[in-house]
């Protein structure tokens, strides 16, 4: 079967696509699928240092879509994950450089050699987005909890609808359940109330995040960190795996008052 | 009162509540916000369906969004000269 392609993306920037593309794709390579994380940042590439592949790159997709070089030469491949590879940006040139047309084709070339091509869309809703967004069959949308970032997904959730994208699934990344559990946090369900779109997922916020990036090894790898494992469920859903949400809160324990309130509360938020 | 309304959870004074109210509002206005020219063309529409059954003031018509706090609507005010009767002239539209 050709690969899923699955756009990555989210309006606002800087609320965790790169971090949850890398991920994700580490994630379906643990679970044995041919996975190619694709960096559609031109002229921003990060992906390749979250990967910690950057060292390893020598073309990029810019390349193969002006016949410098062929596919498999940009193609980095993972040697800590099989099955795992990853497709860089172009960093020195800017997002005119593609069109569209070309990311479909592309994306066709790549089809019939992956299970998954996922694609790290640049922030916004201009060029970038469109040439990230016109390759893809399905889309992740990323929010963090907060008015303007949700705001933003709304919009980018409009623009992947008309552009007849689907499933579109929410992925609500730096949740922290204890702000939460005070009420000073949009919780899972208000978003889900105001967006009204599918979850795939809850991530917490997490110091592991960093420490992943400075290790240059996308979390889900060694998973110890909560978010990895929020990140390997969110790999389960898209599988078609029906995973409960996890219980962040038991993550978040705050001692002897987090003991009392939930004596009193008795009841558990599901992520 | 605050350590208690803490304890025993009911946070829905929260900041978190004042951005989910906040965030509603926000929504209904991006999601019915709409350009000079789509109004344009919507108030064409309009017209020209009303047209099959009515004469109508074009001159008077007045069409636009209503927005307050909490909801959006589409107000139109158009003038009824006369009302078709007999055989409407759907070809005409
Ligand atoms: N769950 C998390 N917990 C803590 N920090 C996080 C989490 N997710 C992302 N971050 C941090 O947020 C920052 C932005 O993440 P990332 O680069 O993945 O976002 P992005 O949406 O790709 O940004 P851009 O729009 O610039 O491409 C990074 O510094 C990252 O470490
Ligand atoms: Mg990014």
């Amino acid at each position: 079967m050709p690969a899923r392609v699955i756009v990555v993306t989210s309006g606002k920037g800087g609320v965790g696509k790169t971090t949850s593309t890398a991920n994700i794709a580490a994630a379906l390579a643990k679970f044995g699928k041919k996975v190619v994380a694709v960096d559609a940042d031109v002229g921003l590439r990060n992906l390749d240092v979250i990967m910690g592949l950057e060292n390893r790159v020598v073309f990029n997709f810019i390349d193969v879509i002006e016949k410098t070089c062929k596919l498999s030469q940009a193609l980095v491949k993972d040697k800590r994950v099989p099955g795992l590879y990853l497709l860089p940006a172009a960093q020195t040139r800017t997002k005119d450089a593609v069109n569209p047309q070309q990311m479909i084709e592309l994306c066709e070339e790549l089809k019939p050699d992956f299970d998954f091509i996922l694609l790290d869309c640049p922030a916004g809703i201009e060029g970038g987005f469109k040439n990230a967004a016109a390759g893809a069959d399905e889309a992740l949308v990323v929010t963090t909890p907060e008015i303007p970032a949700v705001r933003d997904a709304d919009r980018i959730i409009g623009m992947l609808e008309s552009m007849g994208k689907s499933p579109i699934r929410l992925i609500i990344n730096r949740l922290r359940p204890n702000m939460v559990q005070d009420g000073d946090m949009l919780a899972k369900d208000d978003i889900l109330d105001v967006l009204s779109i599918d979850l795939i997922g809850v991530v917490p916020e997490d110091e592991g995040v960093i420490r992943a990036t400075n290790n240059g090894e996308p979390m889900t790898m060694t998973l110890d960190s909560p978010a990895a494992h929020a990140y390997l469920n969110i790999a389960e859903r898209l599988l078609g795996n029906d995973v409960p949400l996890m219980d962040l809160e038991s993550y978040t324990s705050r001692g002897f008052f987090s003991w009392i309130k939930k004596l009193f509360k008795r009841r558990t938020r599901q992520y | 009162m605050d350590f208690l309304r803490k304890l025993f959870g009911g946070g829905n004074d929260g900041s978190g509540a004042k951005a989910k109210d906040r965030l509603r509002i926000v929504l209904i206005h991006d999601r019915t916000d709409i350009s000079p020219e789509l109004l344009d063309s919507l108030r064409e529409e309009i017209v020209s369906v009303l047209s099959k059954y009515m004469e109508i003031d074009n001159d008077k018509i007045e069409i636009d969004l209503d927005r307050d706090e909490k909801a959006v609507a589409l107000v139109a005010n158009i003038p009824v000269l006369r009302i078709k009767r007999g055989n409407v002239d759907y070809d005409k539209v």
